[in-house]
C-alpha cells in the first residue's frame, strides 16, 4: 500500500522546471562555512545559539570543511597575511557556493584603514551580500541569509557563477 | 613610589640615571649596560623583578624634543610580590646593528623582541629566532616607523612553511635526526589553523607528533593585525576608545575602562566616586561574560555541548541587557577621558540583579555536569601543566598565572577604584593543568559576583563626569546655547583632551590578565604613541611550553583554556 504522497498521487507525475526543484533544495539546506576572525564570529555565535536560532532557516549544519559547504561567512576583518588563507578556503568549496561579508571590515576594512588590513574581502574573492554594523546583530545575519534565499531563487543551474573575477591575488 | 626606594635603584645602577614616573621607577641605562641592570632587577633579591611584561620600541624621528638617538627599546618588568613596576629604557644608536637581547633572561623576551624588530626593525644580539610576527613573511620594512606611511599595504601570496622553526624545536626537545625517520617512530608535522574550529580564531598551530604524542609545536599568529598602534597615532585619546572595544572583544568594557585610567591616571584626573563604583561593577561584570563564554567554547572543544547553551545563553542575554546601557551588544565604547558616557539607567540594579542569578544559575548548572564528571577529569587532569617559574618567565597574568600557583593580581596587589575596600578572594590552583584554569574561571565568576553585589550596595549617588572644560564636552544645553560651550565643544573634539608631554605606563587587571598601555605623548591631543601591552600575547608565547609532550587533542582544549582572543593577541 502506498503512503503519504504515493498515496494521494497513484502513478501520476508532476512537472517542475529543473531550476525550481533544485533551487527549491539548494536554499533551504545552505551549509555554511564560518570563517570567523574577529568580532563578528562572537555575533555568528550569538545567531547558532538559542535565542536567534539559524536553524529554522535550514541552515544551522556548520562546516569546518570548505568541500562540505556551499555558502562562505566572513565574519570579521581579513588582513594581508590572511587574504591567501580566504582565497583557498575560497576554492576549496565547490560550486554552487555563495559568500557573506559579515560586518563593515569584511565589506570595506572598516575603521581599520591601514597598512595591514585588506580594504573589503570583495578584492580578493567575489561577495554576494553585503552586512553593514560592527558588529552586526544576529538579525541582520539572518537576513542576509534571506537575501541569499531569495538570489538563489532567481538563479539558473546550468550558469557558472562568478566565472570571470579578477581579485589583486590573483 | 617613595624616594627612599630610588634611592635604593639609584645605588644599585649607579652608571644609570633613575627617576620616578606614576607608579614606576623608570631608568635609563646605555645598551652595553642594559644586560647587566635586566640581570639585577632579575636576580637580585632587593629587587626582585621575576615577570618581564613587555618589550617595545619607541621611533623619536617626529619628537618635538631632540633625543640623542632615534630608536629607543623599553623592558618593562615587574616585581609581583612587593608591587615594584621598573622600565628599563636604553637608546639604539644603530638598528641594524641593535643592542643585546634578554631572552637568556627571560622567555617572553623572545616574543617581546620579535614585535619590536618586526613593527621598528630593531636587531637584538644573539636572539635564537629573530623575524616577524604580526607582519607577514614578505613584508618590506617596518610599520611603526614613523616615515612608513600608514596606508602603505603590502599584498602576501603564500605561507611561510616554518618548516626551519619546527626542526630547531624539535633538536631543542632532544628529538634526534634517526628518530624522525625510523619508520616506527617517524615525526608527522600536522597542522592546525589558521582557520581551523579549533583555534578559535586566525592561530596557526604546527605540530610534530609521534604517534598522537606532541614532540615540538611552533606557533605563528599575526593573521588579525590590524595595525591598532599606528592607526592609534593619527586618532585624538576619545577617538580612540572605540579601537580598545575590539581588543577583546569578549570583555569590550574592561578595556575601554583599562585605557581611559591609563590616560586619567597621567593626567591626574581623580573620577568622580559614583563613576569609579560604575567602572568596578561594569568591569566585574564583563569578566564574568569574559570566563563564561571562554569556558563555554573550552567545554565544546571537549564535547560537552549542553554546558555551551547552559553558559553562552547567558551571556547572549547579557548582551541585550548591556545595549540597553550603552546601545550596542559588543563594541560598548562606554567610557570617556573624566568618567563615563551617561549614567545607568533607571532600573538597572533590578535588571542586574536577576542577570546575575540567572547567570549563577547557568553556572550551577554547567557546575553540576563538569564537578563530578569523570570524562572532564580525565581529560584535563595533570594535562598541560605549566610550572609557576616558566609562567612567571613566559609573561603569563591573569586567571593562566594564578592557575600556576601565583596569586598575582592587580586588583589585591596594586588596587584601584577602591578595590582593596571590597571583600573578595583570588583563587589560586595547585597543579597549573587545564583542570585549574577552569576552575580558576569558574571561581573567578563568583568572586566578580561578590564584588558587584557590594559595589551596588554602596554606590553613592553624583555626577558620572568630573568638571573640567579642559577634558570632558560641556553638557550639550551650553552647546546649543552659548559661544563658550561651543568654541568648547569643538577645540575639545577636534584637538582633543591635550596630556602633557612625557611617556607613561599604567595597568588594569582584565579578564585574560594585566592589560597595560604604554603611551607616549608630545602634549598635543593625540598619543605620539600607544602600546598596548595584551595578556593573550604573552600566554601564546609559551603555548608550546604546555603542550610539548602531551597529546594533540590536549592541545586543542589547552588553547580554549588560557583563552586567546585574536583582537588582543594581534592587534
Amino acid at each position: 500500500m502506498a503512503l503519504g504522497l504515493e498515496a494521494k498521487l497513484g502513478d501520476n507525475v508532476m512537472t517542475s522546471t529543473l531550476d525550481y526543484i533544485v533551487n527549491w533544495g539548494r536554499e533551504n539546506s545552505l551549509w555554511p562555512f564560518v570563517y570567523g576572525t574577529a568580532c563578528c564570529a562572537i555575533e555568528f555565535m550569538s545567531t547558532a545559539a538559542s535565542l536567534h536560532d539559524i536553524s529554522r532557516y535550514g541552515a544551522e549544519v556548520v562546516r569546518f570543511s570548505p568541500r562540505q559547504a556551499d555558502l562562505l561567512l566572513v565574519c570579521g576583518t581579513v588582513s594581508y597575511k590572511q587574504a591567501p588563507i580566504l582565497k583557498r578556503i575560497y576554492e576549496q568549496m565547490p560550486e554552487p557556493k555563495w559568500v557573506i561579508a559579515i560586518g563593515a571590515c569584511a565589506s570595506s576594512g572598516g575603521i581599520y584603514d591601514n597598512y595591514c588590513t585588506v580594504q573589503g574581502i570583495d578584492t580578493i574573492i567575489p561577495v554576494d551580500v553585503y552586512i553593514s554594523g560592527c558588529p552586526p546583530r544576529p538579525e541582520a545575519i539572518l537576513d542576509a541569509l534571506m537575501k541569499i534565499q531569495d538570489q538563489i531563487k532567481g538563479e539558473t543551474v546550468l550558469e557558472d557563477r562568478h566565472k570571470d573575477f579578477k581579485g589583486i591575488l590573483d | 613610589m617613595n624616594a627612599t626606594a630610588l634611592e635604593k635603584f639609584q645605588a644599585a645602577f649607579p652608571d644609570a640615571t633613575c627617576k620616578v614616573v606614576l607608579e614606576s621607577v623608570v631608568i635609563n641605562v646605555q645598551p652595553d649596560k642594559l644586560e647587566s641592570t635586566l640581570a639585577g632587577l632579575k636576580n637580585d633579591p632587593a629587587f626582585n623583578c621575576g615577570l618581564l611584561l613587555d618589550v617595545t620600541g619607541i621611533d623619536y624621528k617626529d619628537y618635538p624634543e631632540t633625543t640623542d638617538t632615534r630608536f629607543y627599546v623599553v623592558y618593562t618588568v615587574r616585581n609581583w610580590q612587593d608591587n615594584l613596576l621598573v622600565q628599563v629604557r636604553t637608546p639604539v644608536v644603530d638598528p641594524e646593528k641593535g643592542i643585546p637581547t634578554a631572552t637568556h633572561l627571560f622567555d617572553s623576551a623572545l616574543w617581546g623582541e620579535r614585535e619590536v624588530w618586526d613593527q621598528y626593525g630593531i636587531n637584538f644580539h644573539n636572539h635564537p629566532d629573530l623575524r616577524r610576527i604580526l607582519n607577514h613573511y614578505q613584508f618590506e620594512g617596518h610599520p611603526l616607523r614613523k616615515d612608513y606611511d600608514i596606508r602603505k599595504g603590502q599584498v602576501c601570496i603564500g605561507n611561510d612553511s616554518l618548516e626551519k622553526e619546527i626542526r630547531a624545536r624539535l633538536a631543542i626537545n632532544g628529538v634526534a635526526e634517526s628518530t624522525m625517520k625510523d619508520i616506527n617512530t617517524e615525526i608527522m608535522f600536522l597542522n592546525l589553523g589558521p582557520s581551523h574550529p579549533a583555534t578559535h580564531g586566525a592561530i596557526r598551530i604546527l605540530t610534530a607528533l609521534d604517534g598522537e604524542t606532541i614532540m615540538a609545536n611552533v606557533n605563528e599568529i599575526g593573521y588579525l593585525h590590524r595595525g591598532f598602534e599606528k592607526t592609534s597615532e593619527n586618532l585624538t585619546y576619545n577617538q580612540i576608545i572605540p579601537l580598545t572595544d575590539r581588543l577583546n572583544y569578549c570583555s569590550s568594557m574592561m578595556n575601554n575602562i583599562a585605557y581611559v585610567k591609563a590616560v586619567e591616571s597621567w593626567l591626574g584626573v581623580e573620577i568622580t566616586e559614583r563613576a569609579q563604583f560604575m567602572r568596578v561593577v561594569l568591569s566585574e561584570f564583563y569578566r564574568v561574560l569574559d570566563h563564561l563564554v571562554c569556558i563555554a567554547a573550552n567545554m565544546v572543544d571537549m564535547g560537552g555541548l549542553t554546558n555551551y547553551w547552559y553558559l553562552y545563553n547567558e551571556k547572549e542575554a547579557a548582551y541585550d541587557f548591556i545595549s540597553r546601557l550603552t546601545g550596542a551588544r559588543l563594541t560598548s565604547s562606554f567610557t570617556r577621558i573624566g568618567g563615563m558616557y551617561r549614567d545607568f539607567y533607571e532600573g538597572w540594579e533590578s535588571d542586574l540583579e536577576l542577570h546575575l542569578r540567572d547567570i549563577e544559575k547557568g553556572i550551577g548548572d554547567s557546575i553540576k555536569l563538569v564537578l563530578k564528571n569523570r570524562i572532564v577529569h580525565d581529560r584535563t587532569k595533570d594535562v598541560c601543566v605549566l610550572s609557576a617559574e616558566d609562567a612567571l618567565s613566559f609573561g603569563f597574568t591573569g586567571p593562566t598565572l594564578r592557575a600556576s600557583g601565583v596569586p598575582f593580581d592587580l586588583r589585591k596587589d596594586a588596587p584601584y577604584y577602591n578595590y582593596e575596600s571590597f571583600d573578595f578572594d583570588v583563587p589560586v590552583g595547585s597543579k597549573g593543568d587545564i583542570y585549574d584554569r577552569i576552575m580558576i574561571r569558574f571561581e573567578e565568576m563568583f568572586q566578580s559576583i561578590r564584588i558587584i553585589r557590594q559595589a551596588m550596595k554602596s554606590i553613592p549617588d553624583g555626577s558620572v563626569f568630573i568638571e573640567d572644560s579642559q577634558i570632558v564636552l560641556p553638557p550639550k544645553a551650553d552647546v546649543y546655547n552659548n559661544i563658550e560651550g561651543l568654541a568648547n565643544h569643538f577645540k575639545l573634539i577636534f584637538e582633543g583632551v591635550k596630556t602633557p608631554a612625557g611617556e607613561w605606563y599604567d595597568s588594569f587587571e582584565a579578564a585574560n590578565g594585566e592589560l597595560g598601555f604604554h603611551f607616549v605623548s608630545d602634549g598635543s591631543g593625540r598619543p605620539y604613541k600607544l602600546k598596548v601591552r595584551p595578556p593573550c600575547f604573552y600566554i601564546m608565547g609559551g603555548f608550546h611550553k604546555m603542550v610539548e609532550g602531551n597529546m594533540i587533542a590536549d592541545a586543542v582544549i589547552n588553547l580554549g583554556s588560557i583563552n586567546i582572543i585574536g583582537g588582543e593577541l594581534d592587534r
